[in-house]
């Protein structure tokens, strides 16, 4: 249940299993007794320092490792997309500061395509932030709006970042464990509590563009009452596959939004122009082709949709249980079948998903991601029988990975 | 929505006074002498750099390691760790970020507590009293102030100076840092070694951590050097050496920036930035990376950017300098940086009652006419103050002088100019301004 103590949000109106931050370790001390305290981290950020991400990027740096674990695509951009990164970067104009709250024309470019949902007109000025990657979304939208005592809830399992910017904030996070996948029904619960409660909402839509036969994304922010207490937030990485641009957005109404810009104006101040003004110009090109099947929007997730199938096909045939996801680029699958030896792995606090990536990485040359990463300290033992595996990846990635899956498999049976 | 809306850490900082500015420049036909940025391309290596960043490899297209691409770290490390005289590791001496306003915000963020002060020197570019409000900590401020000069003579920025005992007295059991920047914005003062020596023996007499905004550390004119405070006895493992990509390049909308530090603060700031913005963008560390290794390989010798780009610089300085001399300005001739000072105070005392709000200070009012009727912007000074004092600098504007298509005195510069010299780049190359 909702706790209706100070201001609550929800995050996450689809699940995001990306990443989380590991149960709190206190900060050691610096041990000069001469520099001491002054050395001192603020408390903000005190038990955040450990990171799934720099823990498993390591393992998986080594070339000979498959790497299904970070949501990294392999694949190449659409071939517009770097052509029109390429005729910007001659471009000197580009090469200086813009506008702090966004590039004018891609401000502009993505009013234009999200009024085609939203049903009215969004001001691009006033109504849109482009931030530094989703994740800078976030941290604006958790710093401009929420408070300390302040309380969020959080879906599990969650984008790894949830809790330790929500506990950056100074605010508390409570976690409601998923039960199913959402549907217009789950969504318009959360919708008519967030109403009741008077509460806000954080909606992470990255993966917006990326739903599977048969499914669609629905944006809370236009079920009725939503508009004015939500931001939706959007990456460019996810939409077109160029993770490495870091470019992300908001969007919400006006009075959330100049808080998200206040935020801007004393952390990065402006994002990078050039690939702003890229951006702006991919978009535009998807814009007046959404109905074609060479639209991106359209033909990614075509694509994804075949490597969605094939992963299922690989993941069961060794035993492990997939679930079909219905959108994003990732899969988890049970591992408990399989029933792995890992009791010669060090460390046996960690959950076992830890373990059996770990082992999994080094005896079978297959990375991974363990799914409690994505689960506060209480619900880690329901989902530690769980890996994920990323499949945004090119063919012969894939082609690896079913090798060494199908050699797991003959071991086994 | 019935509630309060804003976190109580944006009380007193949501509003920015550039945001005024910038729109009044963009609504009349002005020559924009304000903000700080170049109107002349990056040097040709530089945008050769971006091109092939962008066109190469198509991976350079997804995230990077978190903490810095690692050839820019690589070479971050090995070219600031000749120029400070110190083994910097590239993994845990160098942090990336979004431009230094991006490397300010994470350090102020890892480091600065509820009720913790922070010394600001004014006149301070002016994101450091939010960043420290933000963070819950009491900015403190301490005034440079100019020396008594001749009549007739311009001053310096080398003549604005602490008072040392002043300074010492600003320094309480409560102080975490102090914020340095040199080449100061909006004033143009290189900090000496003599004043360098005084803020660190205090901060270590206080065991307080420096943070040094050294944005400008290659634009220094008429000799004068550069010194960083990390260098000094004492310091490396106390200061935070802030350094920017669009500075050093003439590329300020790459938005690259870098922390330079002991372990022992930078592991702080890495966990501020990754639960933060965690990646900064792959492509411009790239470019930026593969420029300082020409750099390098350049270093101190004629055709090194860092040696071209002051000597050209200083030509538009000298050059503004006498074109505001020219319309009654008295400019303080700066040792560095890409920004002026100037004197109105005849203006003042001529038109004293300029269109604004009561408590407008003058230097607001005054810039806002001159755009309106004179069809020039700068910026006033006031602004890189603390309110109360304000005052102290209310009959001073700003002027940037990284500028060749516009000049004081009215209309943009028609197309044609020199050449540049070799080497400075494509295009107009910074030969600046004439007079009126």
């Amino acid at each position: 249940m909702f706790l209706a103590r100070g201001r609550l949000c929800t995050l996450g109106s689809r699940p995001k299993f990306l990443k989380t931050i590991c149960a709190s370790k206190i900060l050691g001390l610096s041990t000069s007794a001469k520099m001491s305290l002054k050395f001192k981290n603020a408390k903000r950020i005190e038990g955040l320092d450990s990171n799934v991400w720099i823990e498993f990027t390591k393992l998986a740096a080594d070339p000979s490792v498959v790497n299904l674990g970070q949501g990294l695509p392999d694949i190449s951009p659409p071939v517009y997309v770097k052509e029109e990164l390429s005729k910007i970067a001659a471009i000197d104009s580009l090469n200086q500061y813009t506008r702090g709250f966004g590039h004018p024309s891609l401000v502009k470019a993505l009013s234009c395509l999200y009024e085609k949902f939203y049903q009215n007109q969004i001001n691009p000025n006033k109504e849109i932030l482009v931030t530094v990657g989703a994740y800078g979304s976030l941290f604006n939208a958790i710093q401009g709006l929420i408070d300390e005592g302040d309380e969020v809830i959080v879906i599990v399992p969650f984008y790894d970042c949830y809790e330790p910017m929500v506990r950056m904030a100074g605010a508390i996070p409570v976690f409601i464990p998923l039960r199913s996948v959402y549907t217009k029904e789950e969504l318009q619960v959360i919708a008519d509590l967030c109403i009741k409660y008077d509460t806000l909402c954080i909606s992470d839509e990255v993966y917006e563009w990326l739903v599977y036969t048969g499914n669609k994304h629905f944006k809370i922010a236009t079920f009725p009452g939503m508009w004015e207490r939500t931001i939706t937030i959007g990456s460019a990485g996810k939409t077109f596959s160029v993770t490495g641009w870091k470019l992300g957005w908001s969007i919400g109404p006006k009075h959330l939004i100049k808080h998200l810009q206040t935020v801007q104006q004393n952390t990065v101040y402006t994002c990078a122009t050039p690939l702003q003004e890229a951006l702006a110009q991919a978009l535009w090109i998807d814009i007046k082709r959404m109905d074609d099947p060479e639209c991106y929007f359209n033909s990614l997730p075509k694509e994804l949709e075949v490597k969605r199938n094939r992963m299922v096909h690989l993941l069961e045939s060794v035993g492990l249980k997939p679930i079909v996801p219905d959108g994003g680029y990732f899969i988890i699958a049970d591992v408990s079948l399989l029933d792995t030896d890992l009791s010669d792995m060090k460390n046996s606090n960690e959950p076992y998903d830890y373990k059996f990536v770990k082992w999994m990485t080094k005896n079978k040359k297959l990375s991974a991601i363990p799914v409690s990463a994505f689960c506060n300290a209480e619900t880690k033992l329901q989902f530690e029988k769980f890996v994920r595996f990323c499949f945004i990846k090119k063919d012969s990635t894939l082609d690896a990975a079913e090798e060494i899956i199908k050699a797991w498999s003959r071991l086994k049976f | 929505m019935t509630k309060r809306l804003q976190a109580r850490r944006l009380d007193g900082i949501d509003h920015n006074p550039w945001v005024e500015f910038v729109k009044l420049a963009s609504e009349a036909d002005v020559v924009n002498l304000g903000q700080g940025f170049p109107d002349f391309p990056p040097p040709d290596f530089a945008v050769e750099a971006f091109q092939h960043a962008v066109s190469g490899d198509f991976m350079l297209n997804q995230y990077t390691k978190a903490f810095g691409y690692p050839p820019l770290t690589k070479i971050l490390a090995s070219f600031f760790g000749k120029l400070l005289g110190q083994d910097i590791d590239p993994l845990k001496n160098v942090l990336v970020t979004v431009g230094a306003y991006g490397a300010l915000f994470t350090a102020f963020q890892a480091l600065v507590d509820e009720g913790d002060e922070v010394i600001i020197i004014e006149p301070f570019f002016d994101c450091y009293e939010p960043m420290t409000l933000m963070a819950g900590g009491r900015p403190v401020f301490v005034s440079l102030k100019p020396s008594p000069n001749q009549d007739g003579e311009l001053d310096s920025s080398s003549s604005w100076q602490l008072d040392p005992t002043e300074l010492a007295s600003k320094f309480t059991s409560r102080t975490k840092a102090l914020i340095l920047n040199t080449p100061n914005n909006p004033l143009g003062k290189v900090f000496s070694r003599a004043e360098l020596e005084l803020v660190a023996s205090l901060c270590q007499q206080h065991d307080v951590v420096c943070i040094t905004d050294e944005v400008y550390q290659w634009l220094v004119y008429d000799g004068c050097q550069h010194v960083s405070i990390a260098t000094l006895p004492g310091m490396w493992e106390r200061t935070l050496t802030i350094g920017s990509a669009g500075k050093t390049f003439s590329a300020t909308g790459w938005k690259v920036g870098w922390v330079l530090g002991p372990d022992s603060l930078l592991k702080h700031l890495r966990t501020m930035h990754q639960n933060s913005i965690f990646h900064c963008p792959t492509q411009a560390q790239a470019a930026v990376a593969q420029s300082f290794e020409r750099e390098q390989l350049h270093f101190g010798q004629p055709s090194s950017y860092f040696v071209q780009l002051p000597q050209a610089i200083q030509r538009c300085r000298d050059h503004m300098i006498q074109s505001l001399k020219s319309v009654g300005l008295r400019p303080v001739i700066p040792q560095g940086s890409y920004f002026l000072i100037t004197d109105i105070s005849e203006f003042k005392s001529k038109m004293p009652n300029l269109p604004g709000a009561a408590d407008e200070p003058y230097d607001r009012r005054f810039v806002k006419w001159m755009i309106k009727n004179k069809g020039l912007m700068a910026i006033p000074v006031s602004i890189f103050c603390s309110v109360p004092h304000q005052e102290l600098f209310d009959h001073y504007i700003r002027f940037c002088f990284m500028k060749v298509k516009d000049r004081p005195g009215g209309g943009k510069t028609s197309s044609s100019l020199p050449m540049p010299p070799a080497g400075m780049g494509r295009g107009a190359g910074p030969i600046c301004v004439g007079a009126g």
